[in-house]
């Protein structure tokens, strides 16, 4: 890692050459239109701000982690990224093209690049399909040019990848377990061998034996193929053990981000400070003794977000200065950005 | 002994490994239901049997159905009850017209009504409601407020202007049952689309650069069969209704050919003179066809409804 090097500057924006840039997302925003209850067709609806102005990057081979309490826009980030929202603003730069103002068509073809994994697994495969026909549907949709033979070969081999049976090709996802319905996820995810692979709360529908067999199978086959992901969860555990990096989300705004260790170590932002605190310790010496940040109060409303910086309804050190002036994402030390005014 | 036993488990152990098993598929589950359903079954028993007859019914008359027995015009109420020696197995109708052949005749014509008119509905109606329910918006919008106008045309009126303005044909029936028919469909097929959209594996199919049109064909509408089944089955009594309705006013199928509402008409219409066997043939089938269609639809509904699972 080579971060380090940049520690004598801050605010300039670190460039790194020898990492490839796979994707830029610059001021993304998302909105959603909400009608009040009995509006009138011409009424102009309210936005709800599910993201707004979010900028990172991703570089080749590594994970993004992204966390954040519910309902603080990482699911909604992730599908703008895609394309499966429609885009209010920013760009989203993919292999230096903007995908934000693509045409669905045109989108289309940029689509065996970038996969998705689900959450719940099972409902995320067609109850009607035979695991082979769901693995296969990519490949037929982007490669339809392949025979049949080419095909159950490439789901065959695919289905050994990440830990099936090729002989389960002819079952339907309800014979599967939680876990196998994921690794069939994973499966139809990889089989057009993307170069990055967003992950939505993979593991959060798994009992925790398995999150972790997932989890290893993901990071394994990472290595294998080169993939970069985007890992969005809010188990801090479980991102900490998957991260290159990790975005600190709170009501569709960065709050902070930073290398893995670097975070966890030394979290700069209040609110990253107060979620890592509540992370359990599996040692009950230091769990008993260890000092837990609350936070007070529940997240305000996307709809109308607070002045200012969005988290200084909650925020421990908020002043006057917060209400007025939003803080903008700057590097704190080294590749390690934080959006706060008074952070450490 | 043991030994033995080892081996065996062996050797399954290895063809475990090379076979392919089978899964088995939510339909063979639903399948499986309903056999087990006994009304179900014996609504499904009575309906080929029906069918049976409406097929090979033709082979077996000793007459056919617009022949007239001279012997018996006139004075069907006193000679034309129902016999085995004279070859009339269901007596015979006002005209002297073998009522056996009559009634096969008239099952015919009322099964395949009923089966046009409930395929039309299914084809169109699944179609076009999981697309407006697909696309929603204002594609949506200005389907489903089409098929609202249409809905909004006393059919009954519409089918008897049609057969009217254009004479009596069995193809206007067919083509006015059928254009009326797909429209409810369409509105429960579109509900239906709206909640299977926002599944996951839809979502999966959109990231994974599918076309539309093949997530509505490949996704939403093998999701829907469940339902459209449940509705088609349904709705074939229905299309017998209203035909016979249609006949019953006299303006269904032409003579000398008949349907099941034809016939019940006549029956009713001669059931003063004693000839009660005129209206109760008829009556029976079609009483028995739509029981049995019923019994179906519910034992499809019972073994596809995915609460049960």
């Amino acid at each position: 890692m080579t971060e380090h090097t940049q520690a004598d500057h801050p605010n300039t924006i670190a460039t790194d050459d020898s990492r490839k840039k796979l994707l830029s997302v610059r001021d993304l925003k998302v909105y959603f239109d909400i009608f009040p209850k009995g509006a009138m067709p011409w009424t102009k609806p309210r936005k709800l701000k599910a993201v707004n102005g979010v900028s990172f990057d991703l570089y080749e081979g590594e994970t993004l982690g992204v966390v954040g309490e519910s309902g603080c826009g990482k699911s909604t980030l992730a599908r703008a990224v895609i394309r499966m929202l429609p885009v209010e603003g920013g760009e989203v730069v993919w292999l230096g093209q903007d995908l934000a103002p693509l045409k669905d068509k045109a989108m289309r073809n940029h689509r065996k690049d970038i996969q998705m994994i689900f959450q719940d697994p099972l409902a995320s495969l067609n109850p009607r399909m035979t695991i082979g026909q769901i693995i296969a549907e990519p490949l037929q949709t982007h490669y339809p040019e392949l025979g049949k033979a080419e095909v159950k070969e490439r789901v065959a081999e695919m289905m050994k990848t990440v830990g099936l049976l090729p002989n389960q090709i002819n079952r339907y996802p309800h014979e599967f377990s939680g876990g196998q319905c994921q690794r069939i996820g994973i499966a139809r995810a990889l089989v057009l061998k993307p170069k990055m692979i967003i992950c939505d709360e993979p593991v959060s529908a798994l009992d925790v034996s398995i999150q972790a067999q997932v989890i290893n199978l993901l990071m394994s086959l990472q290595k294998k193929m080169g993939l970069s992901l985007i890992f969005i969860a809010h188990d801090l555990s479980v991102v900490k053990h998957i991260s290159t990096r990790i975005m600190v989300l709170y009501l569709g705004n960065v709050m902070e981000v930073a290398d893995s260790a670097d975070i966890y170590r030394q979290p700069r932002h209040p609110y990253t400070q107060a979620l890592i605190s509540a992370v359990p310790i599996p040692d009950p010496k230091i769990e008993r003794n260890k000092e837990v940040i609350l936070i007070e109060g529940d997240l305000p409303s996307p709809i109308n977000p607070p002045s200012g910086c969005v988290f200084r309804t909650r925020c421990p050190k908020a002043d006057a200065k917060c209400a007025e002036h939003k803080p903008e994402l700057v590097y704190a030390q080294g590749t390690h950005q934080v959006a706060c005014h008074y952070h450490d | 002994m043991l030994t033995h036993k080892k081996t065996n488990v062996e050797e399954l152990a290895e063809n475990l490994g090379n076979q392919t098993p089978v899964g088995r598929s939510l339909w063979r589950d639903a399948m499986h239901r309903f056999s087990r359903n006994k009304a179900a079954m014996a609504g499904l028993v009575v309906m080929l049997l029906i069918v049976l007859f409406a097929a090979i019914g033709p082979f077996v008359a000793a007459w056919h159905y617009s022949d007239i027995d001279w012997g018996l015009m006139g004075n069907a109420a006193s000679a034309g009850q129902p016999s085995i020696e004279n070859g009339h197995y269901f007596g015979v109708d006002d005209l002297g017209r073998d009522l056996f052949a009559r009634t096969v005749q008239g099952s015919q014509i009322s099964l395949l009504v009923g089966t046009i008119g409930a395929l039309i509905a299914v084809v169109i109606g699944t179609l076009y409601g999981a697309t407006a329910g697909y696309f929603g918006g204002r594609i949506d919008s200005i389907m489903m407020r089409t098929v609202d106008i249409l809905m909004s045309i006393p059919y009954m009126l519409f089918l008897i202007l049609l057969l009217v303005m254009f004479g009596r044909s069995i193809l206007l029936i067919f083509i006015g049952i059928g254009a009326i028919s797909w429209l409810e469909m369409a509105r429960i097929v579109r509900g239906q689309t709206l909640s299977i959209k926002n599944k996951e594996y839809i979502e999966a199919a959109v990231a994974s650069g599918v076309r539309p049109f093949k997530i509505v064909l490949r996704h939403v509408v093998p999701n829907l069969l469940g339902v459209v089944i449940v509705y088609a089955t349904l709705l074939v009594p229905q299309m017998i209704l209203t035909e016979s309705f249609i006949s019953f006013l006299g303006l269904g199928v032409q003579e000398p050919q008949t349907s099941w509402g034809a016939l019940i008409n006549d029956g009713a219409g001669t059931m003063r003179y004693g000839t009660l066997w005129q209206l109760m043939f008829p009556l029976g089938f079609f009483i028995a066809t739509l029981l049995s269609f019923f019994f179906v639809g519910d034992g499809l509904r019972d073994a596809l409804d995915p609460k049960d699972r």
